[in-house]
């Protein structure tokens, strides 16, 4: 139970810097670890105690393995990720290029 | 320790030169056994978009661009994707997607077992890494209109 | 023991990069948390989610520091700021309060119930012939959210290229 309350102090601090900091790339930060936090979930609910990895081995039974279906959900969710981090890094080079500074106060101009 | 050209220094480029074929040959190794050990094909994918990516920050942009040019990695890219659409698409012979159309699946932990699974991880290992490649080297060439500073 | 070590290791990292005001010791510290991720990953038996989230980590930090080297000046604090501060940690609070009453109603933590992955475990080495459980589920029994996965990473790359790409060629000549 400790553990789950600890994964979403984390989801906390990244709502934290989401809603609060000013400039774009403290935003791009606070994302991240929101999405960490939101993988860490996932594979803390599939654990089994004293459980094994989720391979075969030559010669032996595994009687007890850990729960492979989150894992496989959560592999395609951190390579999304990355995608979608790359893609918003790219408009926030745009933007600096654009009006001169990270401060989301001053892009206001919603043409041109 | 002067550079001749543009990238790093001397010593950054001594190494680079003796260990970047090396991962090149890992990302190759964990993509072709993703079906015995852990790893697969985004895994792999990335671990070869890495090795391109070393190249290009220690020797500047011209050697690393003289290997993989950005017109060859949109290339291979839409050939990963191609190639794991057909492979999805052939499943439609026994009238399911993604179905399994090999007869024998083959001994376990044999590297030719299993399947469509290590054709499939060999096209998402080539989509990925190219396809990474290319967010790269379009993100740092980037130059902009020249209306900085 | 060490899961709970681990996690204090990971909160107080990104503390350190939400409070700092240098964004390259912030970028830092973001790189901290990820590798810190791949250690728990370890812990609770993923091997395929630690490798992909190291490499993947690896170079989530090439393109932020990319990102970060433009100078820019610093931020000041405008009016309102201690309403917005103390709006924002009132609303969290009360977001854990629902939390914790949520997560009593899950399965304890090391009891999963695993109704699906009772099949792909039976019936995996026979039905495919994969020794890696994660890579028959994600190729062969779902292989259709693999389809859709790769078509994200090819909108995202045609995104950042059509984002990315210097306009109005003609008009600089002027």
């Amino acid at each position: 139970m400790s553990e789950y309350i600890l994964c979403l102090v984390l989801f906390c601090i990244g709502l934290y810097c989401v809603l609060r900091k000013r400039n774009i790339i403290k935003i791009i930060i606070g994302l991240g670890i929101i999405e960490y936090a939101v993988n860490l979930f996932f594979v803390l609910i599939g654990y089994r105690t004293h459980g094994r990895a989720p391979i075969l081995a030559k010669d032996q039974q595994i009687l007890n393995m850990v729960d492979p279906l989150p894992q496989a959900l959560v592999l395609t969710s951190i390579v999304i990720g990355l995608a979608v981090t790359a893609l918003i890094v790219a408009i926030a080079i745009r933007l600096y290029e654009k009006y001169g500074t990270f401060d989301i106060t001053k892009i206001n101009r919603l043409k041109g | 320790m002067k550079n001749n050209k543009t990238g790093m220094t001397l010593i950054v480029k001594t190494i680079t030169r003796l260990t970047v074929g090396l991962i090149l040959l890992y990302g190759i190794y964990i993509v072709l056994h993703g079906h015995i050990s852990p790893g697969g094909g985004f895994a792999g994918g990335v671990i070869i978009a890495l090795s391109f990516i070393h190249l290009m920050l220690a020797f500047g942009r011209e050697t690393a661009l003289k290997k993989l040019s950005q017109t060859a990695a949109s290339v291979l890219e839409s050939l990963g994707a191609l190639m794991f659409l057909a492979i999805a698409l052939l499943g439609f012979l026994g009238g399911y997607l993604f179905f399994n159309f090999f007869l024998h699946k083959g001994k376990p932990f044999d590297l030719f077992s299993a399947g469509i699974i290590p054709l499939c991880n060999i096209a998402i290992s080539l989509k990925v890494g190219a396809g990474l490649f290319a967010i790269f080297a379009a993100l740092i060439l980037f130059k902009g209109s020249g209306k900085e500073e | 023991m060490e899961l709970q070590l681990l996690l204090l290791f990971m909160i107080f990292a990104a503390v350190v990069a939400v409070e700092v005001e240098d964004l390259l010791s912030s970028v830092i510290a973001v790189g901290a948390v990820g590798l810190g991720l791949s250690l728990v990953f370890l812990i609770l038996k993923a091997p395929d989610l630690a490798i992909t989230q190291l490499v993947v980590e690896i170079l989530c930090l090439i393109i932020l520091i990319r990102a970060t080297i433009k100078k820019d000046l610093p931020l000041l604090r405008d009016g309102r700021w201690l309403f917005n501060t103390t709006s924002t940690l009132v609303f969290i609070a009360l977001f854990l309060i629902f939390a914790y009453f949520a997560l009593k109603e899950l399965p304890g933590f090391g009891q999963p119930i695993m109704r699906v992955a009772k099949e792909y475990i039976n019936n995996g080495l026979e039905k495919t012939g994969a020794t890696n459980i994660v890579a028959s589920i994600i190729l062969d029994f779902r292989g259709y959210d693999t389809l859709g996965e790769a078509t994200i990473l090819f909108t995202a790359v045609m995104g950042v290229l059509a984002v990315i790409r210097s306009v109005g060629r003609i008009k600089d000549e002027k």
